[in-house]
């Protein structure tokens, strides 16, 4: 069992979801995301989200945009994220990493010879936010053979037929983006995520994670009354920006946070 | 030609690819509306009264057609090829650009969208699209990137004039590819009530071919006007590249013209070996960014690198997908032309005709001044004189260390 099915079936047996924080690799320096992912670990999180710093991300909101910017300026590469994973697994073998990024970076390094590098340094799966399936006819079966599990986005604009031919592509999760807009953006309707999360789970046994737009404990406790996994990025990224040259005081700030998501999503249960 | 080989003039294929290159390369929000466009755009392509609507505004509003013009005095200074140049510049604002946004605000109009959101570099697609919103009515937001609003003020003025909103864009590099990026932020916050007009051939499918079925006005007339002006088609056609709208506008109904030449012609900057330009086609490689495979400006870990032209409307590191098509395929030449040659095209075509031509255009006359030459005085070149260089003015004077 990959890593990713192991942590959903370990938590689907204690009645509990996945709580997935997203940092932006190399921000606000390299050395900064070490120690930030193993402080995210203790703090609550089952599946570590890294972002790969890309100079154009169209789908993002600007408190990752700038963390992309912050990156670039110490010129992090794919080649480095990878670099990152393999050091995490030298201390942390079960928590599972997701690289979440664009695919040009991906194209110029090569599909076979980034998912060879990747499945050697512990990566688990990829997010690639502009491939859809209909585009992903050779990248897909190059990711499944090393074992990295791909993993798409689910959209409010998605129909059903759309849901079916994803979710036929998909192994590890599925991501439902909460709203239409970009990453940390604030029009979020919880029912309207709801309705769209039950439609999902009619096509697929895969675990449904939801992500975009949350940015507070009580949010995250609500998205997990339905869904597997809830995705937090922005909220903490913007810890990061708060605290330029304070990166104790930034990992302080986004662990409480976490802590404090995951304890609201965990009570009850 | 054998009946399996598929013929450049049919492309893209149903899924919006040139080859390897185009398709769909943008987040889930975005397949279903995009989906919907390319609905809507086959639906109405077909549909005579959209079309005859078309038409009439290419008449009454843009001032179609515009005519071929023979540079007489040019050829024979330069004594080779006689010179014809299209005369997009004498379109309503000034520029070949205004062919796709009337064709898109009538579709946005037909799907019910309210409001219109376009990106641009130099402003040229900015007051095309303005342009069109203020005559249908609709609300128009145009991204621009914060160095582009500083260098072309006289377009931000004029856009604003016409009742858009222009957002200064502060992300990435500040210029054209980014407000493409912020455009795009934007239609999918606004998915449900915006049509976004996009400037060029490229983007996710199927706006490559849409903006280029919108533009092949100018070769579909050029076409004509030519034969009925020298008895027989022209030897070659040369237009300037950035995204490559007006290239493949003029291009695209000469593709089974196997005897016509063809040539794009890029940004070459400072020059090619400097690395300071914006000549993916000449020196960039396939990648992935706005929605489309294309040749694109990048670096070895797969960002994207900033480029220079002296010409705003080319300033952008990639290219329209079916331009990286007729590439490989050999359809096509693209060659590249430095900013100083550009400059001198400029004034040369300005002195010895009375036109002023546009910076970008410039580019395809400097392209002409070498060919030219080459060719015999009973060869025809035809030339796409896609804009007016008064947008310009401040560029060139301040080149020559004047102010005004």
């Amino acid at each position: 069992m990959s890593r990713i099915a192991g942590v959903f079936a370990a938590l689907r047996d204690q009645g509990r979801q996945a709580l997935i924080p997203f940092v932006t690799a190399g921000d606000p320096e390299p050395s900064a995301t070490l120690p930030l992912m193993h402080a995210m670990v203790a703090a609550g999180a089952d599946i570590i989200e890294l972002g790969v710093p890309f100079s154009d991300p169209m789908a993002d909101g600007p408190v990752i945009q700038r963390a992309s910017e912050r990156a670039l300026q110490h010129h992090v590469s794919l080649r480095d994220v990878i670099g990152l994973v393999r050091r995490f697994r030298e201390i942390n073998d079960r928590t599972p990493v997701v690289l979440m990024g664009y695919l040009n970076p991906l194209e110029i390094m090569g599909y076979e010879a980034f998912a060879e590098a990747a499945a050697a340094a512990g990566v688990d799966g990829v997010l690639t936010v502009d491939i859809p399936p209909e585009e992903g006819e050779r990248f897909v079966p190059v990711m499944k053979a090393q074992g990295i599990d791909p993993i798409f986005l689910l959209a409010p604009t998605s129909n059903r037929a759309r849901i079916e031919r994803i979710t036929a592509a998909a192994s590890g999760f599925v991501y439902y983006v909460s709203l239409k807009g970009v990453t940390g953006a604030a029009n979020l309707s919880l029912d309207s995520v709801r309705d769209k999360v039950a439609e999902i789970r009619a096509c697929t046994d895969l675990p449904v994670g939801v992500g975009f737009g949350i940015k507070d404990a009580q949010t995250a406790a609500a998205m997990a009354g339905f869904a597997d996994a809830v995705v937090v990025g922005s909220a903490l990224v913007s810890r990061i920006e708060a605290n330029p040259r304070d990166m104790a005081t930034a990992t302080g700030e986004i662990t409480a946070m976490l802590a404090e998501m995951r304890a609201a999503m965990d009570r009850g249960k | 030609m054998q009946n399996n080989e598929i013929r450049l003039t049919d492309l893209p294929d149903e899924h919006g690819h040139f080859g390897p290159y185009g398709g769909i390369f943008v987040a889930e929000t975005l397949m279903e509306p995009l989906d919907e466009l390319r609905i809507a755009y086959e639906r109405y392509l077909q549909d005579p009264e959209f079309l005859a609507e078309l038409d009439a505004d290419l008449q009454h509003y843009v001032g179609r057609p515009s005519p071929i013009y023979h540079a007489e005095r040019l050829s024979r200074e330069l004594g080779g090829a006689q010179i014809y140049l299209k005369r997009e510049d004498l379109n309503h604002t000034g520029a070949h650009k205004i062919n796709n946004t009337v064709g898109q605000a009538l579709l946005a109009k037909r799907m019910g969208k309210t409001r219109i959101i376009a990106e641009t570099g130099a402003g040229q697609h900015g007051v095309a699209s303005a342009t069109v919103a203020a005559r249908l009515g609709l609300e128009c937001v145009v991204y621009m990137g914060e160095v582009d609003v500083a260098r072309q003020e006289a377009n931000v003025y004029r856009m604003r004039l016409l009742g858009a909103e222009v957002r200064s864009v502060s992300s990435g590099s500040k210029t054209l590819k980014d407000a493409l990026n912020e455009a795009m932020r934007d239609w999918v916050t606004n998915v449900d009530n915006t049509f976004y007009i996009i400037g060029t051939v490229a983007g996710p499918h199927p706006y490559p071919a849409m903006v280029r079925d919108f533009q092949a006005v100018i070769g579909r007339e050029a076409r004509a006007q030519i034969q009925t002006m020298t008895g027989r088609l022209p030897d070659a056609l040369v237009a300037c590249v950035g995204g490559g709208s007006n290239a493949i506008g003029l291009f695209y109904p000469f593709l089974d013209d196997s005897d016509v030449t063809i040539y794009g012609v890029e940004a070459a900057g400072d020059g090619i070996e400097t690395g300071h330009h914006a000549a993916p086609l000449c020196a960039g490689k396939p990648g992935v960014l706005h929605g489309n495979r294309t040749y694109l400006m990048e670096d070895s870990d797969g960002q994207i690198i900033e480029t220079h032209s002296i010409s705003a409307g080319l300033d952008y590191p990639g290219v329209g997908p079916e331009h990286a098509w007729l590439k490989d395929s050999g359809r096509a030449n693209y060659v590249a032309i430095t900013d100083d040659e550009a400059l001198a095209a400029f004034h040369r075509l300005t002195r010895t005709e009375g036109i002023i031509p546009a910076l970008e255009s410039s580019h395809a006359i400097a392209q002409a001044l070498k060919l030219a030459p080459t060719m015999r005085p009973d060869q025809t070149l035809l030339v796409n004189l896609s804009g007016r260089g008064d947008k310009d003015m401040h560029t060139v004077a301040a080149r020559e260390g004047l102010k005004i």
